[in-house]
């Protein structure tokens, strides 16, 4: 199993994905295919050496409460408030929200107001194309599987799309999320732009480093 | 269209790996599980352990139930149909149920057919014993697979004996040489293109979890061990002494199946899980697994 200390053997960014259910395996590949390594954040120990963190999809009321049972839960807010580049999708979208509409948020870290399951049940799920332009001019595959919207960012949050009259993906400084899943198709293009936001950063901190030392 | 439904059942599957899936009775059953971080809930009247007890013919349950069940938690809800039966399967789709098991649990509604799953918008998970019969549901239509095991027993040697059986021809298959293949589709009665599918891509098309016989966090961790996406567990939560913690010790050992340290943690005082049942005490025709085609 990968771990974050072997983060500088060729130099590529490292990039966890919390694994404590749902669909790890695929961003696994998906981050492959970019070209980053990757760990899987299974205990807070896990989260040391991250250049970035894909919270995935999977059940956000089981992943929020495995995140407290096994203590990932303060030591992965404190990283996300101080500038770690998350990536949230679907239950990781939930997870970010300051506000989920009828429950108590889970890491409120996000300006945004979530509705969880707000396309109905299993049978709702669907696919659309659309084009994102945040993303790439061509035209993206989106799946939403029970998925939630966004009501409304506030904040600092902004839309990043908008798909059939609701909000579908939002960035805020370090945080991305999509309530659809890239992450069960073949496109990289998000995960792509997710990395830029990662090396952006490295860059960023090699920069304050650099300043210190001087 | 239907394509993409076939797809978007596959991906909710997709959603629920390295979760537990239980079974429950009642709301009040339901809101534990959804507590203990339960990834999804098996709404039934009766646990294995009781349909095996009772006797008689098992069915689909009460509407109300379920709706209750579906009232109570977020999570998906699942619930069964007995094999080959439609209308129950077709009832299930149109109270909005997130996922159909067509169970040899209940008794079987038809002798020889398993339900045309193709033909439903809503995605169905069904038990297999080896890869033969997994491949054979997925053909029908089946989006997520399990293994039978013994369901009711909290006996878990059967599901590992299908969990096993069905990595190795898996892994039997990936070595054969492409003019193999059609005569292993021809033996096993599977569908060409998935034997294909399989021996390319070493694992099944659809997410595959283990059932029947899980009954302590160490059973669900060794399931995952041999390869095992996810964990349902029926009988064995409700029929412990204490439902809440083994639920919870389950969920975790779970997460962490390669941890053994956490596991030896979780599993401290739990009371008596359910007694369970000798498998060489039961006749084949006592066998639940038997059941399909």
């Amino acid at each position: 199993m990968p771990t974050a200390a072997g983060k500088t053997e060729n130099g590529k960014p490292v990039v966890g994905i919390l694994a404590l259910q749902g669909s790890v395996a695929e961003h696994e590949r998906a981050l492959k295919r970019v070209g980053v390594n990757t760990v899987r954040v299974l205990k807070a120990e896990h989260l040391d050496g991250l250049d970035g963190i894909i919270l995935p999809g999977g059940e956000s009321t089981t992943i929020g409460k495995l995140l407290k049972l096994f203590d990932i839960f303060e030591p992965l807010k404190v990283k996300i408030e101080s500038g770690l580049p998350v990536f949230g999708t679907c239950a990781g979208l939930i997870l970010l929200a300051k506000e989920i509409e009828g429950e108590q948020p889970h890491l409120a870290a996000m300006d945004i107001r979530v509705r969880r399951n707000a396309y109905g049940r299993q049978i709702d799920s669907f696919c659309s194309r659309a084009v994102i332009p945040e993303f790439s001019g061509a035209p993206l595959e989106l799946v939403f599987i029970r998925a939630p919207w966004i009501e409304k960012v506030f904040g600092k949050a902004r839309v990043v799309a908008e798909i059939d009259g609701h909000i579908a993906a939002a960035r805020q400084d370090n945080m991305l999320v999509t309530s659809f899943h890239p992450e069960l198709t073949s496109d990289i293009t998000v995960h792509q732009y997710f990395t830029d936001m990662v090396k952006a950063r490295m860059k960023d901190m090699r920069g304050k480093d650099a300043e210190t030392e001087a | 269209m239907a394509n993409d439904r076939n797809k978007l059942n596959k991906n909710l599957a997709q959603m629920l790996k390295g979760g537990v899936i239980m079974d429950v009775t009642t709301p009040a059953e339901a809101e534990i599980a959804q507590e203990a971080g339960a990834v999804a809930v098996m709404a039934l009247e009766r646990v294995p352990a009781d349909i095996r007890r009772d006797g008689g013919v098992a069915r689909m349950s009460d509407p109300r139930m379920i709706k209750g069940i579906q009232a109570a938690v977020t999570i998906p809800v699942m619930a069964k149909a007995r094999i080959g039966h439609i209308v129950e399967a077709r009832v299930l789709e149109a109270l909005g149920i997130d996922y159909i098991d067509e169970s040899e649990v209940l008794t079987p509604a038809d002798d020889a057919y398993h339900i045309n799953k193709h033909e439903f918008s809503v995605p169905f998970v069904c038990g297999a014993r080896d890869l033969g019969e997994a491949l054979r549901r997925i053909g029908e239509g089946a989006s997520m697979i399990r293994t039978k095991g013994e369901a009711g027993t909290g006996n878990v040697v059967e599901a590992v004996r299908h969990m096993r059986r069905m990595m190795s021809e898996i892994r039997l298959l990936a070595n054969k040489p492409a003019e193999e293949l059609m005569s292993y589709a021809k033996e096993t009665g599977s569908p060409y293109d998935l034997v294909k599918f399989v021996a390319k891509n070493k694992k099944l098309p659809v997410v595959n979890f283990a059932a029947g016989g899980v009954a302590t966090p160490a059973d669900a961790a060794l399931m995952m061990t041999l390869g095992a996406e996810g964990v349902f567990v029926g009988s064995g939560i409700f029929k412990s002494s204490d439902p809440k913690k083994t639920a919870r010790a389950i969920v975790l050992a779970t997460a962490h199946y390669n941890d053994p340290k956490l596991i030896a943690e979780v599993s401290e005082d739990l009371g008596s899980p359910m007694r369970g049942i000798e498998l060489g005490t039961l006749s084949e025709g006592e066998k639940l697994a038997n059941r399909g085609w």
